[in-house]
């Protein structure tokens, strides 16, 4: 049994279901996020501790490259969608090549991070700064993780789709594509927020 | 009446793409299909709902007898006994008979289990360590594993998109997961009850510090919300990308059923609103698990030792993200209600809704003010003045819509030819029982006079009239009313009414005395209803007539119980339009609808939802895909 | 599925690459400004200046929000309403409180 609109746009709404869907639930990131957000500042407000003293402790230049790490698998991911609008399948499977290894490249940058603050003592027990950036950078590595999975499969095996069903294959990609862009997305802010206030 | 048949290409479709015969498991397991996956979330969500109220019957226990040994074999010996005339009341073969029948086995097992422990009841008498339990378990799962799961994952997931002239959701897959993961977390639930120390036991609303520093069955709590809230988001993207873009040809939004837009509406609540409370959830693991301080003042004493962790967070973070959620879910819990008992009065008085285009202007409304109004149940948190006469406005405004949409549904009987069947005699009561619901939140979103009744029993007595003989009456209405559409049977006529009456009386024997014990100043979540208070004296006799009209309702539920699962095989059977409705849901599919693909010929539809007594018609009703 | 030619497509990677130029520069500004040192007021401002800009860029053309359809701006559109009102409300609540707390 077809669902319709799997594919194709539905015509009075100009979209197809998986595009639809995928900017809802991105809209419900955005408020699982802004809550986050809401925290940090209602936290810091009210808190004793001078917090632009607090994140001295942290590694911006570090940070500063997982940044650009993160923003460039964000274009080799559009890439990707690109090259198979071009039918060029070799392409595509580099250019998603390259967003998995910078996405595992951001995730070890952030090992880097943290075990650097866990050798110096700083827990997110530590203080409620480090608690909030604990929190919020762990909520956003476990995104980039979902991420690299979805990737990682439409890479591979996932990957097979194109040989049958190109169209709806490329849909995919497109789909991972805008989940992937919201990730670097809320870094974005994440990064200055924390690192740089 | 049957539905017209066309030679049509799609009925070639149906047929091509499915031609396997799935196993038993692919079938009614891990189906794909909305209907199966309705039923299931109809079947655990009734269960859920009866283990919640058996929960708040023992609460009444000591309510009425505070410190009096619980009678535990008279709770636990009725629910035994349904189970097993479930099981074999039509026969021995694997049914839902047989997964219901077992599940009430094992709600009494799990009551025998809590009542005979020591931890619980030494020498029989309820510890209120126990009392708590029940109390935060009862709201939990009544609210997240009851009536949502019930009003959105049933109803919505069932009927739909059978109203909007779908094969199926937009994601059936998601869909199935949806299903499984809110079983998981309900499961977690009531694993928590196994753990030391027991369930949760700091109240649904599990306000911090007291929630921070509870047993490990509130570690256990959190992890079932986070199941729950992502069961619900999941529903929530499949409802609204099936409405905006599976709708039949000729069904534009304006010729919805008010129980599209209802479900539609809500399905943004649950999008947008939850996120924040399972933000709030990682944020209590983290203060639980992690020693953390998000929600923990510096300084705070407990027991005369300062607690160790570092403080600077605020209780008030929990209560504002809880409560961001928590407001519009109640919005949630009584617009798919709204939406039940639409179809069912427009059907039977015979005429269409008065209102159409007020209904969902309201309903849209609403839900967008349900977001801004959270803070009315944080007026005694020392906000100031300004931004209390804020949210005291917003709380004023936002009565406006629920009234609109009530006066409509009322005005609808003017001139009807009204049929008092078993659902609408519960659409009926849903009416003034919603009514007394709302009135009685006046007093409540006015700030002033919230001082006097915030965490009183008032507050109980409100909120239960709008969910109990409000909401969960409409899902009775709507059980009565679309059991012939899934079985293609009805239920019976005489019990249904015994039902009715006795839970409209009983009901109002519960909840009333709330309010008034509320106004004589008797606090909530207290575990010997306010026995040793001197301002309480006066109208404690209540707590004895509140539990045992609690008892007796329980009581008048068995002809539901018995009257449902015996008609699944033995009940009258209909046609295919039982209730003659105009609606695509019974005027274009069979009962029960078909396996797969649900409609003989996929209908286009040519007029409004409620063409009923239509001058010049053959028929006092006219199908939504009718032609001429 | 939008049917764009391999030269509409070329025509986006175009853009692709000088929005990704953007973002770089961008980052490093970021960076640079938070060593200048400003007032409380001007670090915050500034910073989310450039964070949104940044944000907007890869919203508009990474994820093509830019050409989207109506019915995506709306939801999304109710999503950063309630998303201002959960951000800034609860700070009022606190900054008017019945009893003074130093």
């Amino acid at each position: 049994m077809e669902i319709p609109y799997t594919i194709e746009t539905r015509e009075d709404t100009g979209v197809n279901n998986a595009k639809l869907g995928i900017w809802l639930f991105l809209a419900s990131e955005v408020m699982l996020f802004g809550a986050l957000f809401t925290t940090y500042i209602l936290l810091r407000i009210g808190s004793a501790d001078d917090w632009s003293q607090l994140n001295d402790i942290l590694n911006v230049p570090l940070a500063t490259l997982n940044t650009v790490v993160l923003i460039s698998s964000s274009v080799t991911m559009v890439m990707s969608w690109a090259s198979l609008m071009m039918k060029d399948f070799k392409k595509y499977k580099l250019y998603m090549g390259l967003t998995i290894l910078c996405s595992f490249g951001f995730l070890i940058i952030k090992y880097f991070e943290y075990s650097a603050k866990f050798e110096h003592h700083l827990y997110p027990s530590t203080n409620t700064f480090l608690a909030i950036y604990f929190t919020m950078t762990a909520l956003h590595g476990l995104h980039v993780i979902g991420g690299i999975i979805v990737n990682t499969y439409f890479w591979g095996p996932g990957s097979k789709m194109w040989n049958t069903q190109p169209e709806r294959f490329t849909n995919r990609i497109e789909i991972a594509g805008l989940y992937w862009h919201f990730v670097d997305l809320v870094w974005i802010f994440l990064f200055p927020v924390l690192y740089l206030l | 009446m049957q539905p017209n048949t066309k030679s049509v290409a799609q009925h070639h479709d149906v047929h091509q793409s499915e031609h396997h015969e799935l196993s038993f498991w692919r079938k009614y397991v891990f189906s794909t299909d909305h209907k199966i996956i309705g039923i299931q979330y109809g079947i655990t969500a009734l269960m859920f709902l009866l283990l919640g109220f058996m929960f708040m019957m023992i609460m009444r226990w000591q309510l009425a007898y505070p410190g009096a040994a619980f009678p535990m074999y008279f709770f636990i010996a009725p629910i035994a006994l349904m189970g097993v005339v479930v099981l074999f009341i039509t026969g021995i073969k694997p049914s839902v008979n047989t997964v219901a029948g077992l599940s009430l086995v094992a709600m009494a097992a799990l009551i025998w289990y809590l009542g005979s422990s020591d931890e619980n009841f030494p020498d029989g008498i309820m510890l209120p360590e126990f009392y708590n339990q029940m109390g935060a378990m009862h709201g939990t799962i009544m609210v997240f594993l009851g009536v949502v799961p019930l009003a959105v994952g049933a109803f919505g997931n069932y009927v739909m998109p059978l109203q909007i002239g779908a094969p199926d959701m937009a994601f059936p897959k998601l869909n199935m997961m949806s299903y499984w993961v809110y079983f998981m977390g309900g499961v977690t639930m009531l694993i928590s009850f196994f753990v030391p120390g027991g369930a949760a036991n700091s109240g649904w609303t599990s306000y911090p510090p007291l929630s921070n520093i509870a047993t490990t069955g509130q570690t256990i709590w959190l992890l079932g919300m986070v199941f729950l809230i992502s069961s619900s988001l999941l529903g929530s993207v499949n409802f609204i990308v099936t409405i905006v873009q599976l709708r039949a040809k000729g069904l534009s939004f304006m010729r919805l059923p008010f129980f599209v837009w209802a479900q539609f509406v809500t399905s943004f609540l649950l999008l947008l609103a939850f996120p924040p409370l399972e933000a709030a959830g990682v944020l209590q693991l983290m203060d639980r698990l992690a020693g953390t301080s998000f929600f923990m003042p510096s300084g705070l004493v407990v027991s005369g030792q300062i607690l160790p962790n570092t403080g600077g967070g605020t209780p008030l973070l929990w209560q504002h993200l809880f409560w961001f959620l928590a407001h519009p879910e109640v919005y949630v819990l009584i617009l798919p209600a709204m939406g039940i008992i639409s179809e069912i009065i427009a059907n039977n008085t015979r005429k269409p809704l008065w209102g159409y285009k007020s209904l969902v202007y309201a309903a849209i409304f609403l839900g967008f003010m349900s977001f801004i109004v959270w803070a009315h149940h944080m007026f005694m948190t020392g906000m100031g003045s300004t931004i209390s006469a804020f949210f005291q406005t917003t709380t004023m405004i936002i009565s406006i819509p629920s009234v609109i949409i009530l006066s409509a549904l009322i005005i609808s009987l003017w001139g009807g030819s009204i049929r008092f069947n078993t659902p609408m005699l519960f659409a009926l009561a849903f009416l003034p029982m919603f009514g007394i619901g709302g009135l009685t939140g006046l007093p409540l979103g006015l700030s002033s006079s919230d001082i006097h009744l915030h965490d009183t029993y008032y507050v109980i007595g409100h909120f239960h009239y709008v969910v109990a003989p409000g909401t969960i009456f409409a899902l009775f209405a709507g059980i009565y009313f679309w059991f012939p559409k899934a079985t293609g049977r009805k239920m019976n006529e005489t019990l249904g009414k015994i039902h009715f009456w006795g839970s409209f009386v009983c009901m109002n024997f519960i909840f009333f005395p709330m309010l008034i014990q509320g106004l004589a100043g008797v606090s909530r979540r207290l575990y010997d209803g306010g026995e040793q208070y001197a301002h309480a004296q006066s109208v404690l006799y209540l707590n004895e007539v509140m539990s045992v009209a609690a008892w007796v309702m329980a009581l008048f539920q068995i002809f539901f119980i018995v009257n449902f699962f015996r008609s699944i095989k033995k009940g009258e059977k209909v046609s295919d339009n039982a209730w003659e409705a105009t609606t695509l849901d019974w005027s274009a599919t069979t009962s029960p609808p078909l396996a797969h693909g649900n409609f003989d010929t996929v209908p286009e539809v040519h007029r409004g939802p409620y063409e009923y007594s239509v001058p010049g018609q053959k028929n006092d009703f006219t199908p939504q895909h009718q032609k001429a | 599925m939008s049917s764009h030619s391999p030269e509409e497509i070329k025509k986006h990677v175009k853009i692709y690459i000088t929005v990704f130029a953007a973002l770089m520069v961008l980052t490093f500004v970021t960076v640079a400004v938070s060593y200048l040192h400003l007032s409380i007021f001007y670090t915050v401002l500034v910073a989310l200046v450039i964070a949104t800009v940044k944000g907007s860029l890869v919203a508009s053309y990474f994820m093509h929000l830019i050409s989207e359809k109506k019915m995506i701006y709306w939801a999304l559109l109710l999503t950063v309403v309630f998303f201002i009102f959960l951000m800034f409300v609860p700070i009022l609540t606190s900054s008017d409180p019945i009893i003074y707390r130093n």
